[in-house]
């Protein structure tokens, strides 16, 4: 029987919460078709994840364990993907579309000659593969495409499903990655990590965008109270990344990351299409610019034109008073 | 070292368009360097200068495509080759890599750069194919590059951190926009790179079957962004229209 399979990043000891998206909508799809639903995690301790991942539904999970997971490295993982992908030979291989899935979708499907969607904000099965939608062109419009053969990947933007748990009890099979630290060309010399204890703008429900307009440390602390009253992860646009005032890790944009978060608040971004390309599709966007003629307020469902400065304050304490 | 970068022409974004019956209609001339494609030019000249070597840029395109191999040239680039299609072919991402590791097989280089994604198409698929077709170690979305005793180190950004990697020759880095400031070319670049050499080559000359080329993928038809609700604008005195906002989100948006 055919299957769908999804795999299933763990990051920080946690499953990230677009991989179990991707594997809610999995599930539906390959109810319909008759399809099995299977799952493959890749981790130093991909065996304590089954508890969590077969709440979503999948009947089969595919466990690699070793060291050389401990890190994004794209050789072990390519490894590790291709070997599960022979043994559980699924008809669709589904991703949530992460910095470390990019990294590997093109050469994984180089390896396997399957055909590969990337990106895309849906998709579904048609005779003899999918069909799904992917924005292009800076994000301004939608391609409808198709692919077809034996062998389908295909990366689905965070946000584009919901969670939802269908509780099964999966076969647990753990395959051999057949790969060690010898036989890498690449070294990981280290990572140099800034956003440790940060909220991941991937799976952040709310999110607090820093722009131009954000000059000075008073604008950070005002971006960093209104994050906190919301729980949200603050993300950036690309010149206050490239000014070194932000992480370049929480740049957001066509070049950075691409986020659709239930609540998004760009304070000081005047929308240039490369950043609103990495935001469009949020739930709700609050914008705060002093320029009316800001293009960010074109895409916002709430634009308070004013001087952010002045607007923060009342603005974060009108939101505490509602939180309490 | 021996740099080649593939550099590929695309419509330029911030062009204006328009979807009729499923086509997507854009001015034709209006097509510009890939600009992460642009990034990896720049960091193969900067590379170069520092430590010696040569730049080669390589395009699959139309006719139209030896303005971008000049483009390049006059950035600093020593050689151009275009392999030459009509844009009606309908290539994919695999496609694209089949012709390109079928050029790179019998060619001698350190590094193999490509810009991390096309800013049209935004799939970011080529790159990392193109390595795996050529059994080379790659490293994708590159933010910087640095070579040291003859290897690559690759900064690139990750999920949550910046990898620092280090690459054997020969090697194949895909590059973001965000390591550098492309050059503009100045007039005795532009001058300088009419005399530069561009090799005309056509695919067929490749070797390549059909089914390496035949595209897996179809872009069906292309469809305009539903539209957002018309979003409401508030000016005026800031504490008063900032908590109207404030409480519109707890309760008409409902997201608090």
């Amino acid at each position: 029987m055919s299957s769908i399979l999804t795999y299933i990043a763990i990051a920080d000891g946690k499953v990230k919460r677009s991989s179990l998206e991707v594997l809610s909508h999995s599930k539906k799809l390959a109810d319909a078709a008759g399809y099995t639903t299977e799952a493959v995690i890749i981790d130093p301790n991909a065996s304590s994840y089954i508890d969590e991942v077969q709440k979503y539904g999948a009947s089969k999970i595919y466990t690699v364990e070793g060291s050389l997971f401990s890190e994004h490295r794209n050789t072990p993982l390519l490894s590790a993907l291709a070997k599960v992908m022979e043994s559980a030979n699924p008809a669709i291989t589904a991703f949530a579309s992460t910095e470390g899935t990019k990294d590997i979708l093109g050469a994984l499907a180089a390896n396997q000659s399957a055909s590969v969607v990337a990106d895309v904000s849906s998709f579904d099965l048609i005779g003899g593969g999918i069909k799904a939608t992917r924005p292009v062109m800076a994000a301004k419009i939608l391609a409808n495409v198709e692919a077809k053969g034996e062998k389908i990947l295909v990366s689905v933007r965070s946000g584009s499903y919901d969670l939802n748990e269908s509780p099964a009890t999966a076969e647990v099979v753990s395959v051999d990655a057949g790969v060690s630290e010898g036989d890498l060309k690449a070294k990981l010399r280290e990572i140099i990590s800034a956003t440790g204890d940060t909220i991941d703008l991937n799976e952040a429900e709310s999110i607090v965008a820093a722009g131009r307009g954000v000059k000075d440390d008073e604008g950070k602390a005002l971006i960093s109270e209104l994050a906190g009253v919301l729980n949200a992860g603050i993300g950036a646009s690309r010149a206050l990344t490239e000014s070194g005032m932000y992480d370049p890790s929480l740049q957001i944009g066509q070049t950075g990351k691409v986020v659709s978060p239930q609540l998004y608040i760009a304070v000081g971004i005047s929308g240039a299409i490369q950043h609103v390309a990495g935001m469009a599709n949020s739930k709700v966007i609050v914008a705060i610019n002093k320029d009316p003629d800001a293009p960010i307020f074109e895409v916002a469902d709430y634009g308070i034109v004013g001087d952010l400065y002045k607007v923060l304050p009342p603005f974060i304490e009108e939101l505490k008073k509602i939180k309490t | 070292m021996k740099f080649y970068v593939c550099i590929k022409m695309v419509p330029d974004v911030t062009a204006p368009l328009q979807i009729k019956e499923g086509e997507l209609i854009m001015d034709a001339d209006r097509v510009v360097l890939n600009a992460y494609d642009a990034s990896a030019v720049e960091e193969a000249l900067v590379l170069t200068e520092k430590h010696g070597g040569e730049v080669e840029v390589v395009c699959i395109g139309p006719a139209k495509a030896s303005e971008t191999i000049r483009k390049a040239l006059a950035m600093g680039a020593d050689k151009g080759t275009h392999i030459q299609a009509t844009g009606d072919e309908g290539y994919d991402s695999s496609s694209y890599a089949s012709i390109l590791s079928a050029f790179f097989r019998d060619k001698e280089y350190d590094v193999l750069a490509l810009g991390k994604q096309s800013q049209d198409t935004d799939s970011g698929l080529t790159g990392s194919m193109v390595a795996e077709k050529l059994d080379l170690p790659y490293a994708t979305n590159a933010v910087g590059l640095e070579v040291e005793d003859g290897k690559l180190i690759v900064k690139r950004q990750g999920d949550t951190g910046q990898e620092m990697i280090e690459l054997p020759t020969p090697c194949v880095v895909t590059c973001s926009n965000d390591m550098n400031e492309p050059r503009i070319p100045n007039l005795k670049g532009i001058m300088a790179s009419k005399r530069k050499p561009i090799d005309g080559i056509e695919i067929s000359s490749l070797g390549l079957s059909e089914e390496e080329l035949n595209a897996a993928t179809k872009t069906i038809s292309y469809a305009p962004k539903p539209a957002r609700k018309a979003g409401q604008k508030f000016e005026g005195e800031a504490d008063e229209i900032a908590r109207k906002v404030a409480q519109l989100l707890d309760t008409e948006a409902n997201v608090l």
